[in-house]
């Protein structure tokens, strides 16, 4: 046997026909975060390509949109990514004020902000707590969800929604915030780092999350170019690229917050980044209740113009706000004819909104241009090479959510 | 911040001018309008100059206007993390007509251009992997297009008799309704009613 003969006196033996597997993950697997299908091509336990599947959620809201007005497209961007809502229609609505000309009032402006950073924690929370379910820990997600659900108080008592808000609105916000939710909110601020910190230690340290994810899915910067990420995908790697801060919009220029940056771009870091972007998110929020509460920070929460509705008082006494209100909810505004691109920095990655208006009241076409979509379509790139069980991991890390995809 | 965008564009208008129709500043962006056929080549000219440096592809999509000769208008959006600053090519296309594909430059077009073909039936030459993408397996048309009705051909539902989901043309009770709330004032293309007896009398 020792001078390279197989005993089977020179014939091929039948088992060295190899050929690939096929293997369908998902569109039913826990694991894929929704409706995802994956077709994996395997040698082995390795994955040779990675052909992800989408679209079995498509809804096709962009043709939708297309016949309805301003303010009822409003909610579809609520159906996207709907982990963390109010950072959606955050983009829509930034794109119709720069197409209209609309100054947003500056207690409107913080609210915004306020809820763009609840947004971003309720993201980041399910994210990273789910990832630690997609490893094998089950505790997190149940604390985190506890914490989420708190959150979804505040979103609750603000527009009267927990999840499909419809808050945001072209010129402001659609209410003002109760009197005492300001003070339960920053209440929860209190609270919320050391339950964040309780989650920190039961995932990060961990030796069976750190084998499942260090070193997994690594990104590097010309990656990143290539296949068009942005967010934490960027961050993770060491790049300090944050819209809030390298394209200020809203009056996030005048917030103070750090831009937490990986240094290995793999799982383990994006993690990482999110949990401090959390605590990042609770420095904003504690700034904006205090500007809010500041001489400067009182006032009306909406531009009552044109694309607004008027104060409820001044319908009762007077015909033209009564008409314009009606005309505002059956034939809505008209948008100047124009185009724009507005982007946020929404949780998972650059999240924008390409509009295209012909002046009539509803868009002539929307483009809808979702973080997940690019990340998706990378992770064939990523996955190659690695485990079947890391593309669980992967998947998880890339932070994907279906409605945003597939739209 | 428009200066300088104006500066850019006039600079690529400059660098490229065979290629560039026409450059412009609106809302803060600059949108450059470029012959389809130099597509692939000026995108890479945008990666690697080096005071452009777009090496991030936001988006591709595409805007349909039937009325036009050039019915399409594909639109990419590109973005530099190195200089900070966003920039829109367009590029007319004819209906039938085939687009440069630029999954050689930016490989992240791969799905977008999946993603214009699925949407409004534009073909991208050299693209490796020209299957649709968001519609379903064996869907026809081209969804947003302006002449496909929003509720569109076929419709599914699972059939208890033959235990599985079965695809039937759409059957509506009644039409969908696109509410015309535009102001007769303004908006409306046709007579009301009563209307034309006023202009009988002259």
């Amino acid at each position: 046997m020792m001078d390279g003969e197989n005993g089977l006196g020179g014939a091929l033996p039948g088992e060295q026909k190899i050929r690939n597997f096929n293997l369908n993950f998902g569109p039913q697997h826990p694991a894929a975060h929704g409706v995802l299908r994956l077709v994996l091509e395997l040698d082995g336990e390795i994955v040779e390509r990675a052909d992800p599947h989408i679209g079995l959620l498509h809804r096709g809201t962009e043709k939708l949109m297309e016949s309805r007005t301003y303010l009822q497209n409003i909610p579809y961007f609520d159906r996207l990514d709907y982990v963390a809502p109010m950072n959606q229609e955050h983009a829509f609505c930034l794109a119709i004020e720069k197409l209209t000309g609309t100054e947003v009032p500056r207690r409107a402006s913080l609210i915004r902000v306020l809820y763009s950073e609840i947004g971003r924690i309720l993201n980041h929370l399910l994210n990273t707590t789910s990832l630690a379910l997609d490893v094998g820990a089950l505790t997190p997600p149940l604390w985190g969800y506890e914490e989420r659900e708190k959150l979804m108080g505040f979103y609750d008592r603000a527009c009267g929604a927990r999840l499909h808000a419809n808050y945001f609105r072209p010129g402001g916000v659609h209410q003002d915030l109760p009197p005492d939710l300001l003070d339960d909110i920053e209440a929860w601020c209190d609270s919320f780092p050391k339950v964040l910190n309780d989650i920190d230690n039961l995932i990060t340290e961990n030796r069976v999350f750190k084998q499942r994810t260090v070193d997994i899915g690594i990104v590097t910067e010309d990656e990143i170019q290539q296949w068009g990420m942005t967010g934490v995908m960027v961050r993770g790697s060491g790049f300090a690229w944050d819209l809030r801060r390298a394209q200020p919009y809203e009056c996030y220029d005048e917030f103070e917050f750090d831009i937490p940056v990986g240094t290995n771009g793999d799982s383990y870091d994006r993690n990482n980044c999110r949990i401090a972007e959390m605590h990042e998110s609770v420095r904003i929020m504690r700034q904006a209740i205090d500007k809010l509460r500041a001489p400067e920070g009182q006032g009306d929460v909406l531009s009552r113009g044109k694309i607004a509705p008027p104060k409820r008082g001044e319908m009762k006494t007077s015909m033209e706000a009564l008409i314009h209100h009606f005309k505002l909810y059956t034939e809505g505004f008209h948008v100047p004819a124009g185009e724009i691109y507005a982007a946020v920095e929404a949780p998972k990655g650059e999240f924008g909104v390409y509009l295209v208006a012909d002046g009539t009241n509803r868009p002539y076409r929307c483009k809808i241009r979702a973080p997940g979509y690019s990340h998706l379509q990378a992770l064939t790139h990523i996955a190659k090479g690695h485990q079947l069980a890391d593309v669980a991991a992967l998947v998880g890390t890339i932070d994907i959510v279906f409605g945003e995809i597939d739209r | 911040m428009s200066d300088a965008l104006k500066e850019l564009g006039a600079e690529i208008a400059a660098k490229r001018p065979e290629q560039v129709v026409s450059h412009a500043v609106t809302h803060g962006e600059l949108t450059v309008e470029i012959r389809a056929v130099a597509l692939p080549d000026f995108i890479e000219f945008l990666k690697a100059d080096p005071s452009c440096r777009f090496s991030t592809l936001i988006d591709i999509t595409a805007v349909d206007w039937p009325e036009r000769e050039a019915r399409f208008d594909v639109v990419y959006h590109l973005l530099s993390m190195y200089q900070n600053h966003r920039i829109r090519v367009k590029c007319p296309v004819s209906e039938g007509d085939l687009m440069p594909s630029v999954t050689g430059v930016h490989a992240t077009a791969m799905w977008f251009e999946r993603e214009v073909f699925d949407m409004f039936g534009i073909i991208f030459t050299d693209h490796p992997d020209m299957r649709r993408i968001l519609t379903d397996y064996g869907f026809r048309g081209h969804p947003l297009r302006k002449d496909f009705p929003t509720t569109g051909y076929t419709e599914v539902r699972y059939d208890e008799v033959e235990k599985r989901v079965v695809y039937e043309p759409v059957s509506l009770v009644q039409e969908y309704r696109q509410f015309d709330f535009m102001s007769p004032w303004e908006g409306a293309q046709y007579v009301l009613p009563g209307d034309e007896k006023g202009e009988a009398k002259e």
